[in-house]
């Protein structure tokens, strides 16, 4: 069997190859470091940046005065207490510069005709802040933007269809990883001086989600396993107005939102009437309301049985001229027509899904983890936006932590030219196979999606989420301690082996830090415990002892916004 | 009565003898045949194998597969009441039942063994 490993080597291994894992792999690459880039879908279409379609926050100032001490103000109060101070101001820093190297690398920024780029107003935001692609052409832009910088440079080696499955660790320093290559089933090892955790987030375990099929978590299980710690853990964003029905192919799910931001859109309940300031709201003429709070709108209208045929809220754009829909979404809305819709004539239905994560692994203010050469970039690092995250940040976070990760790691440089890793033990599970075929893996994830939906969603109880520990850990019991069938190529049964043994891990750590958290905060919405506690306003860490999670706290670093600018 | 779509799916791993599965899946107006792929994976039989990334957004371009003697991606395509014959890429390599090779050749492993070997770590 040993003959069939495939061994590799590079001073970085990044994983993953959204904007985070690209933008790593360009900065370490630059550095002159040898980066190899590894991702289980294709390098630039898999996780969520080529699902983004709008809004990148940042403070350019062209569309009207802006500086980046607002857009700080702006994060930290949208993350409800618990953003990382240090983590944020990062993000609002250096965004601008981020922004601007993807201008000069023509990523087609939508402009002024005077040439200022164009911003726009989301939500959360004290002024147009948030800029884009046309037309909902952002994430798409972006991926092939920085594939295209990332082909051009020469230290960067791409791998596709190659499934990281943990992480080698010597003496509490990471030394690299294995996984296998889902073409063909190969086994491969990577010897690394550092490792660039950029695999995005967990809402693959949701029912309903926005992002791509392969977010389930993969770093944040990985990096445990490891022996990093995880932080704030139960925020899972809604995104409150996913599409619902009718039901919409060859888009993505969460398209209303920017329809709403260029024009408005009545959110309307079974009875044809606004609601969204029943719960406390102030919202106007403009669409301000942020997402959590949005969320729980729709959710306790749904409850009180005013909802939609479907279980959600009305969107209505019928007050709206055809001929401005159409100034502002062109080629948009007759791929709406292809779907049935015409937005003149009928509202559509939406309600919250799974769009994003907060929490993630714990990193200091260079990314790194408390595992030795280990970084994170993108959503799977915790802290910069707390216990809800601001409309437009994840883009700028994934592009500005890429960045600082990669150059950080690029400083570690591998030695000893032709030493093997010691990965006997991690190999091992690759190689086996269980004789019982008969397990309905793809059943089983569907199962934990829906557990997760209902017991561990925007709403959460005591009895609920107690339920869905006992069923999180039946369902370990019912996958077994080995992948099925035998390596081959493109196994998915196998495939969803591995995946389950980490999205039930992770999903594990969401229920029981929403468990103890006896409060209600941003995204984190207790019925048992339905207002925020200041003594509260506190991380959750978690960390793995053996097979026992082991959840801690630490204080929230809290910086003046004086000290950013 | 419940109105289903019957998927005709060639299965088989590269190399080996093909073979052909039936799956009936409920069918509801605006379907694409990738939530009927789906569907197949969850509730009927979980040893097919389709690639995609995205969910039914059409942004990840993965899942693009041979629809009645068409090409299509499986997320466009619609779902519809009949039988559908489902096949991979002709003109691809071929790798397990509705998979085929799409991976850029230079991104992979092969190529990274070969730079390796050239000495590019």
């Amino acid at each position: 069997m040993k003959s069939n490993v495939v061994e590799l080597a590079a001073d970085v291994l990044v994983i993953g190859a959204g904007a985070a894992g690209m933008s790593a792999a360009l900065a370490a690459g630059e550095r002159g470091a040898s980066v190899l880039i590894a991702d289980r879908s294709l390098i630039g279409r898999s996780g969520a940046t080529i699902m983004a379609q709008m809004t990148v926050a940042v403070a350019l100032g062209e569309e009207t005065p802006d500086a980046v001490e607002h857009h700080y103000a702006d994060t930290l109060a949208a993350g409800r207490g618990l953003c990382d101070a240090s983590l944020a101001a990062l993000l609002c820093a250096q965004g601008p510069t981020e922004i601007r190297r993807l201008d000069e690398w023509k990523v087609g920024w939508a402009r002024h005709e005077d040439g200022r780029i164009r911003g726009t107003q989301a939500p959360g935001h004290d002024r147009p802040r948030c800029v884009y692609v046309d037309f909902l052409n952002t994430g798409p832009a972006l991926a092939k933007t920085l594939r295209t910088r990332v082909l051009r440079q020469e230290n960067v080696t791409r791998v596709g269809d190659l499934c990281i499955t943990d992480l080698v660790v010597k003496d509490g320093a990471v030394t690299g990883a294995v996984g296998f290559s889902v073409a063909d089933g190969r086994p491969v090892t990577i010897r690394a001086a550092s490792v660039v955790i950029a695999t995005g987030g967990i809402t693959r375990l949701y029912a309903r989600n926005s992002a791509s099929a392969n977010m389930g978590g993969d770093g944040h299980a990985l990096a445990l396993r490891a022996g990093a710690e995880l932080m704030d853990m139960e925020f899972v964003q809604f995104f409150p107005i996913g599409n619902l029905a009718p039901r919409l192919v060859g888009m993505d799910p969460i398209m209303w939102d920017p329809f709403r931001y260029k024009l408005g859109g009545r959110l309307l309940n079974a009875e044809m009437r606004e609601f969204v300031n029943d719960y406390g709201n102030a919202e106007g003429e403009r669409y301000n309301v942020t997402r959590d709070r949005a969320t729980h709108a729709i959710l306790s209208e749904v409850k009180a049985g005013r909802g939609s045929p479907a279980g959600g809220a009305y969107l209505s754009f019928q007050h709206i001229p055809e001929d401005q829909l159409r100034a502002a979404f062109g080629p948009v809305i007759d791929k709406l027509a292809e779907n049935g819709i015409d937005l003149t004539k009928m509202p559509v239905e939406v309600a919250p899904i799974a769009h994003y994560h907060m929490g993630g692994v714990r990193v200091n203010d260079t990314l790194e983890t408390r595992v030795a050469n280990l970084f994170v970039a993108g959503e799977a690092v915790a802290g910069a936006n707390g216990a809800n995250r601001l409309s437009g940040n994840a883009i700028t976070e994934a592009l500005v932590f890429g960045r600082v990760a990669g150059e950080a790691a690029a400083k570690r440089r591998l030695a000893g030219a032709s030493a093997s890793l010691a990965a006997a033990a991690y190999l091992a599970l690759l190689e086996a196979g269980s004789p019982d075929a008969s397990n309905n893996l793809a059943g089983i994830i569907d199962r934990l999606q829906k557990i997760m939906a209902v017991k561990v969603g925007p709403f959460r109880t005591k009895a609920g989420l107690e339920e869905a520990i006992a069923e999180i850990a039946a369902l370990r019991t019912e996958i077994g301690a080995l992948p099925p069938g035998e390596p081959g190529p493109y196994n998915m049964a196998r495939l969803d082996w591995f995946d389950l043994r980490t999205m039930l891990l992770v999903a594990e750590t969401v229920a029981r830090t929403a468990l103890s958290r006896q409060e209600s905060r941003g995204a984190h919405q207790r019925e048992d415990f339905p207002t925020m506690q200041d003594e509260w306003t506190i991380h959750q860490t978690v960390a793995l002892d053996g097979e026992r999670l082991v959840i801690g706290r630490v204080p929230v670093q809290v910086e003046h916004v004086r000290e950013v600018a | 009565m419940s109105v289903t779509a019957t998927l005709i799916v060639r299965r088989g791993v590269s190399g080996q003898k093909d073979e052909t599965s039936r799956y009936e899946v409920p069918y509801t107006p605006g379907q694409s045949v990738l939530d009927g792929l789906r569907y197949v994976r969850a509730n009927l039989d979980p040893t097919l194998s389709v690639r995609h990334s995205c969910i039914s957004a059409n942004t990840c371009k993965e899942c693009m597969i041979s629809v009645d003697g068409k090409v299509e991606y499986a997320c466009t395509a619609r779902l519809e009441p009949r039988e559908m014959i489902l096949e991979p890429l002709g003109n691809k390599t071929h790798l397990r039942d509705l998979v085929t090779e799409i991976t850029p050749p230079d991104e992979r492993l092969d190529h990274a063994i070969k730079r390796a070997k050239q000495g590019a770590h």
